[in-house]
């Protein structure tokens, strides 16, 4: 056998070294076995759900439950009879006063519990004026609390008994952890090179980490949408379907609501056909209604907000910071794996005035 | 020294004068000099390197091929705004999108998808050039031209995916993306927009014949292998003077299954198995969109799709229809 010389075998032991190197990244984001499956459906249909009992420590601590607040009892008057101390109340003028400051003392924790002069009732409200409208943050809160009785009311179908207070989004931050706004994409070149078209970016935002269009939401979670469906409703070609690039667009909507509830595909879908509803899991109407009313909210509530926001709480086109399916659930298919918070502020569960 | 032949690599390299092949008819370039050995490729391989036939044909096919590369990676590093890093950090997601459904079969801006269409006309051309470099070289050596019609076989499903279905749907945005995820991601979202590709005969015709052929080669390989010591290697005598070899494999096979190919049929049952693949697989994908919408409506329509028993005592319909 002839000797090996050094150069072969430098070269060699080179491309061995950066193989490894390049396979190992990859391999830190892998999750070992075994998961947990759940049987979902009937069997051998692969309806079922993996779970991975390792992650769902983490899931759980980044999902803390709070403590509600106890109840107080009324104090007989409501908000708006005592107009000497309370003026300038818009939305909440039919609660009993006791009722209106535990409410506004657990929004401040709900929303703005950090130390500091700009934290707790001083984040909405002018500490000499309360009244005030000064402060943009107090005008926000008006709406979001018009929002958070609207989803309790008319997005039933959705939100059931369990029902939403602001800790379901904010959880003890101004601004919710998991919101988007109309995203161009990082600085590209122009002039005649290609458009990446909203696609293909490596970032952790992306759907699924895949090269899919990196901003479902804008067309698909706002008013007026585009539609999600995109499948042929029959054996046949009959008039022009949707493309492929919207199919990926609607993939990626769908790989958005898998991750943000920390599920399958099958959790709502059989997967042999995405579109049929007879073969769906129940999941999948809650999950209709649930796109319903975040087209809404966004739309109606969050989107009216537009000129009330200052520049530096806008994306960079200009639009506010809107909600998707992550905001409430957050890696959990129930938000707070359904407790239920409403329950302990029932004036957040009435309609608005 | 025999036992050496009872391995997976090749241990035994033997070395002689160069191999310049056979003579060459008039009308040939002239054999390239640059003849060497490389120690690694003798593992795997004849230790030789070269002589490489380029010819006029093969160069017309590297420059199309290298500028089809050349259009798709600056782009692709366009996308980046010129950034080195992170042109090899994303290389994988990067891609260069076909026009939008609006520029039909027409030339699109180069923004919006021309460079694709660009890219597409050079890298077709470099491949059709390829498989006539191919066909001409066989010929040259007095061979069949088996080798240039199993890559006919590919070239077709390439053809049906980004030109022909795209031309008769009308427009190039059917067409795949160039790119490794965004071509991937595009083969996920095709199949869901067209209802389950599994549905689709001929995609399950193409499954067959892929697993088909990786089944065939394992058998075929492991048999020459096995019967190597015995001189089972040596195919082409076997099959005109047939050998121990040649026997025991075949009583091995009769003993296992009761059946066996012979020396030469073999290699027909490979090459048919190969070809099948891309062949049907492009049909498949030629009436995807054109004459069948959705292939799962479809198999339900003719009973190949069968329905289980789900949850009756729910029965879940549309919330879109009962608005």
């Amino acid at each position: 056998m002839k000797n090996i010389s050094a150069t072969t075998l430098t070269a060699s032991l080179l491309v061995t070294v950066i193989g490894i190197l390049l396979v190992i990244p990859m391999m830190l984001q892998w999750e070992r076995p075994p998961m947990d499956s759940t049987q979902l459906g009937f069997r051998g249909l692969g309806m079922e759900q993996i779970t991975n009992p390792r992650l769902a420590e983490k899931v759980k601590a980044a999902n803390p439950l709070p403590t509600p607040d106890d109840a107080v009892p009324n104090d007989g008057v409501l908000v708006k009879d005592d107009k000497e101390n309370y003026k300038n109340v818009q939305v909440l003028g039919d609660l009993d006063t006791a009722q209106f400051v535990r409410l506004m003392n657990a929004i401040s924790t709900w929303v703005a519990p950090q130390e500091g002069d700009n934290a707790g009732c001083a984040y909405c409200h002018n500490l000499e004026n309360m009244a005030s409208d000064e402060l943009y943050t107090k005008v926000v809160a008006r709406r979001m609390i018009q929002m958070t009785r609207a989803i309790n009311t008319q997005h039933k179908s959705h939100v059931a008994q369990t029902g939403v207070t602001c800790y379901t989004c904010h959880r003890g931050q101004p601004v919710p952890a998991n919101i988007w706004a109309t995203n161009p994409g990082p600085k590209q070149a122009g002039g005649f090179a290609a458009s990446r078209d909203g696609q293909n970016l490596a970032h952790q935002s992306v759907p699924a980490y895949a090269s899919l269009p990196y901003d479902p939401f804008t067309t698909l979670l706002n008013t007026p949408a585009e539609s999600i469906r995109v499948v042929a409703t029959t054996a046949l070609p009959g008039g022009t379907g949707a493309g492929v690039k919207a199919t990926e667009k609607t993939y990626a909507l769908m790989m958005h609501m898998s991750t943000g509830l920390g599920v399958n595909c099958t959790f709502c879908h059989n997967s042999r056909q995405f579109a049929n509803w007879e073969q769906s899991r129940p999941q999948r109407v809650t999950a209709w209604h649930g796109i319903q009313m975040v087209r809404d909210v966004n739309a109606t509530y969050i989107g009216s907000l537009t000129d009330v926001f200052p520049a530096n709480r806008k994306g960079p086109e200009g639009d506010v910071y809107k909600a998707n399916c992550a905001t409430c659930h957050n890696g959990v298919n129930k938000p707070l794996y359904g407790f239920s918070m409403a329950k302990d502020y029932p004036e957040l569960s009435v309609p608005n005035p | 020294m025999m036992i050496e032949y009872q391995n997976i690599f090749t241990r035994v390299q033997v070395h002689g004068p160069d191999d310049l092949g056979v003579p060459l008819k008039p009308g040939n370039w002239p054999r390239e000099k640059g003849i060497t050995t490389n120690w690694l490729l003798g593992i795997i391989g004849d230790a030789q390197l070269g002589p490489i036939y380029l010819g006029g044909i093969g160069i017309m096919s590297l420059l199309c091929g290298f500028i089809a590369i050349e259009i798709i990676g600056l782009n692709m590093l366009a996308s980046v705004n010129w950034n080195p890093i992170q042109f090899v950090r994303q290389l994988f997601w990067l891609g260069l999108e076909p026009p939008p459904a609006k520029y039909g079969l027409g030339l699109a801006p180069l923004r919006e998808g021309g460079w694709w269409q660009m890219a597409g006309f050079f890298l077709t051309a470099s491949i059709l050039l390829w498989w006539l470099r191919t066909y001409r070289r066989a010929r040259a050596l007095g061979m069949g031209t088996h080798i240039a019609w199993a890559f006919a076989a590919a070239i077709w499903l390439y053809l049906v995916l980004g030109f022909i279905r795209p031309l008769l749907l009308g427009n190039f945005s059917e067409a795949v993306p160039f790119g490794i995820f965004p071509h991937l991601d595009w083969t996920a979202a095709f199949s869901i927009r067209y209802g389950n590709l599994f549905y689709n005969p001929f995609h399950m015709l193409s499954i067959a014949f892929l697993y088909g052929s990786a089944l065939l080669f394992a058998m075929h390989g492991a048999t020459i292998l096995a019967v190597s010591r015995l001189g089972g290697e040596r195919e082409i005598e076997q099959i005109i003077d047939r050998g121990t070899a040649s026997e025991r494999a075949a009583l091995f096979w009769r003993w296992t299954m009761g059946f066996n190919a012979t020396m030469e049929s073999i290699h027909r049952w490979a090459w048919w198995m190969a070809v099948l693949c891309p062949l049907v697989g492009g049909i498949g994908i030629l009436l995807t969109g054109t004459v069948v919408d959705n292939w799962y409506l479809w198999a339900v329509k003719h009973h190949v799709a069968p329905m289980y028993p789900f949850d009756l005592t729910a029965p879940i319909t549309d919330p879109a229809t009962a608005q």
